[in-house]
């Protein structure tokens, strides 16, 4: 195993909502301080040269985790050790040279690229910024990283809106690739592609992560594309994480209620295997993240719930080698939950 | 209400659809023919601009004029060729017997109403309900579809619905009338996989009860192996390739088709390099001579990039278009007729 790039402990990220102020108390609008906790006490090690997926529904907070490590939103509390330094608590200035290191590619190639600067000038743009290269320079870089990501250099004073959705991706990522970073947050970088285009793209980041020993935290609502690029998944629920595996075992054997209705929900591209497979269906929806029900997020729609779920905060626990799951109804002895008795909980005992 | 002679409810012939743009004619839809069966699932697959979408609106005629139009072609249903209708009386269908619903519900209810009185101007404008029968209606379309507390929840606004209970009403509304045809474009798409499980079971369970045809327009392929009989797979305005479900994914007679599914990562397989077609989609407005896939596939000879390919039948209800249509459906697994 590869030694740790990036070590996330107990990252927070609460939003203030307002209200519960004297005013709110006094007329009645808003007595209570509402909070939106985005991510609440996440732990995690990253490995060099990994591919790390994290995946989520709309709203379990898995954006705003990427986004925090890079402290493009701030952290309300908890630390990112990046190399030995903690990136949450460094000044603006000791943060812009670790910028260079840490780099993202966002989800809407459409909404990421500024619309009136010419591709040399976006790819080109770090270059400056970090002064790492000038003139006849920076402009063979661009060229060099354009083909790098499959692009001609011909493009190079050509705008935006003149390329395709697959082409922008492709842009965004020589961007990120110019000041050669060891770390890529890729936030839903497929989502908005074409099939036939995601592909292209998933192999392209795979391709860049062998040449260039890159490490990638992949954040996807996407399972079968988390399964197919990480090494490691983690699947995250309100703000917290439910479970940490490889992805191999995660998609043949999730332990954690929630990750099972997760993977049984995904449509298989079969229809011998759809016409006789059993789906865990979920009621209801995710619930807000503004008031998150008490003990474990889950418990409300969770068809193995019991009512100590609803006062206990499950703790990830190593149920099997390298596998770790937050659930007080399964435990090392007893993984599988379906053959755990009625109303137990070994994870407490 | 007299279905069509040979039990099909609806049948599409040569129907072509084109775009008047500043750039040039766009064939967004291009001489394309298909049936559907009385409560069948047809799915329509395609990436964005292969004319999809346009198909559906072309059916009920909602197909934005200028610049688009119906150029040539027939939608015969229940016997009758919409196209020929006049705008009152396709206005009686639309809702009544052929319901749509979208990506975003939104685009469909409107937000200064409650959700039920949505609901009963349906059944009060097509069915010829009163005010307490349409009322009753609604929560009862309501509780169908499974939002919770029908009755308290009716009298909300739609943005005081969550997404999936949205797209619930929606289709709550949709299915208000008992359509015969319910045409469903990405209906699932902006919803979260969990969500998705739970709209996708619906429709099944409602095409269970009433009956309907559906026509679901998706690019997961995923969603199409669970839900359709039949697939028609789109590209470039033109239908690439037509088959039982079943048949389209074990034996594919299309390089596209082909190559999609290869191109989707399987869960239970190992990773590795994922099968990629290149390049990107073409531009329909300046379509090349040939095959419009001819310059993206692994099976190209001289005569892709010359020739138009023919409309090749491979098997009692399977077509492929492409002149290697044999060869590629051989080399699946499958006999040709």
């Amino acid at each position: 195993m590869n030694s740790t790039l990036l070590s996330i402990r107990d990252l927070k990220v609460h939003f203030d909502l307002g209200g519960g102020g004297p005013l709110d108390k006094l007329f009645g609008t808003n007595p209570v301080k509402r909070v939106l906790k985005a991510v609440d006490g996440v732990s995690l090690d990253i490995y060099e040269q990994e591919t790390f997926g994290l995946v989520g529904e709309s709203g379990c907070g898995k954006s705003t985790l990427g986004r925090a490590i890079l402290r493009l939103t701030e952290p309300t509390e908890g630390q990112v050790f990046y190399r030995d330094r903690d990136l949450a608590h460094l000044s603006q200035r000791q943060l812009r040279e670790q910028r260079r290191h840490l780099q993202i590619i966002f989800q809407d190639p459409y909404a990421s690229l500024n619309p009136r600067m010419t591709v040399g000038q976006i790819v080109g743009e770090p270059l400056e910024t970090f002064r790492l290269a000038r003139g006849r320079e920076a402009e063979q870089r661009v060229q060099e990283l354009l083909e790098t990501v499959g692009l001609s250099k011909r493009f190079i004073k050509r705008y935006p809106h003149e390329f395709s959705g697959g082409q922008r991706q492709r842009i965004g990522i020589a961007r990120a690739l110019a000041v050669d970073p060891d770390f890529i947050v890729a936030d839903e970088p497929i989502s908005a592609l074409d099939v036939s285009i995601q592909a292209q793209i998933m192999n392209l980041l795979e391709k860049l992560r062998r040449e260039k020993n890159l490490t990638y935290l992949f954040i996807s609502h996407d399972l079968r594309a988390i399964r197919h690029v990480s090494d490691r998944v983690a699947v995250m629920y309100l703000g917290k994480l439910v479970e940490i595996a490889e992805a191999k075992t995660i998609y043949k054997e999730p332990l954690m209620p929630y990750t099972k209705a997760l993977i049984s929900a995904v449509p298989v591209p079969d229809p011998q295997v759809e016409a006789t497979r059993q789906r865990i269906m979920l009621e209801g929806d995710v619930p807000s993240p503004i008031n998150p029900p008490s003990g474990c997020p889950f418990h409300t729609r969770c068809p193995y719930a019991i009512d100590v779920c609803k006062e206990v905060v499950p703790q990830l626990v190593e149920i099997k080698p390298a596998h770790f799951a937050a659930c007080i109804r399964i435990s090392p002895a007893q993984p599988h939950i379906e053959n755990v008795a009625p109303g137990a909980a070994p994870g407490l005992e | 209400m007299t279905p069509g002679a040979n039990g099909n409810l609806l049948e599409v012939k040569n129907l072509r659809t084109y775009f008047e743009t500043d750039d040039g004619i766009v064939k967004a839809v291009d001489d394309i023919s298909f049936q559907l069966k009385r409560g069948e699932t047809l799915g329509i697959v395609g990436e964005s601009g292969s004319g999809k979408s346009v198909t559906n609106l072309s059916i009920i005629r909602l197909v934005p004029t200028p610049p688009g139009k119906i150029v040539s072609g027939q939608v015969v249903f229940n016997g009758n060729d919409l196209l020929l209708l006049s705008n009152d009386a396709i206005r009686k269908i639309r809702g009544r017997r052929i319901a749509m619903i979208f990506q975003d519900p939104m685009t469909s209810l409107n937000p200064f109403m409650k959700i039920s009185r949505q609901l009963m101007e349906m059944t009060e404008l097509h069915l010829g309900h009163t005010k307490a029968q349409a009322h009753a209606h609604a929560i009862r379309m309501l509780e169908t579809v499974g939002i919770p507390d029908a009755r308290e929840r009716a009298d909300s606004y739609p943005h005081e619905f969550s997404g999936g209970m949205r797209q619930r009403a929606m289709i709550a509304m949709a299915l208000s009338c008992e359509p015969e045809l319910l045409i469903a474009d990405e209906p699932t798409t902006a919803l979260d996989v969990t969500i998705q499980a739970q709209i996708l079971e619906l429709i099944k369970k409602l095409k269970r009860e009433t009956g309907t045809s559906v026509i679901l327009i998706t690019h997961d392929l995923g969603v199409v192996a669970g839900m359709t009989d039949h697939v028609i797979v789109m590209y470039a305005g033109k239908i690439f390739e037509q088959a039982p479900t079943k048949e389209l994914f074990s034996v594919p007679g299309n390089p596209y088709t082909k190559g999609l599914l290869r191109s989707v990562p399987d869960p239970t397989a190992e990773q590795g390099k994922l099968y990629q077609i290149p390049g990107l989609p073409p531009d329909v407005a300046h379509l090349k001579p040939g095959c419009p896939f001819a310059q993206r596939c692994d099976y190209t000879q001289d005569i892709c990039t010359r020739e138009f390919p023919q409309f090749v039948q491979l098997n009692s209800d399977h077509y492929s278009l492409c002149h290697f249509a044999r060869e590629v459906y051989s080399e699946s697994g499958g006999t040709p007729v």
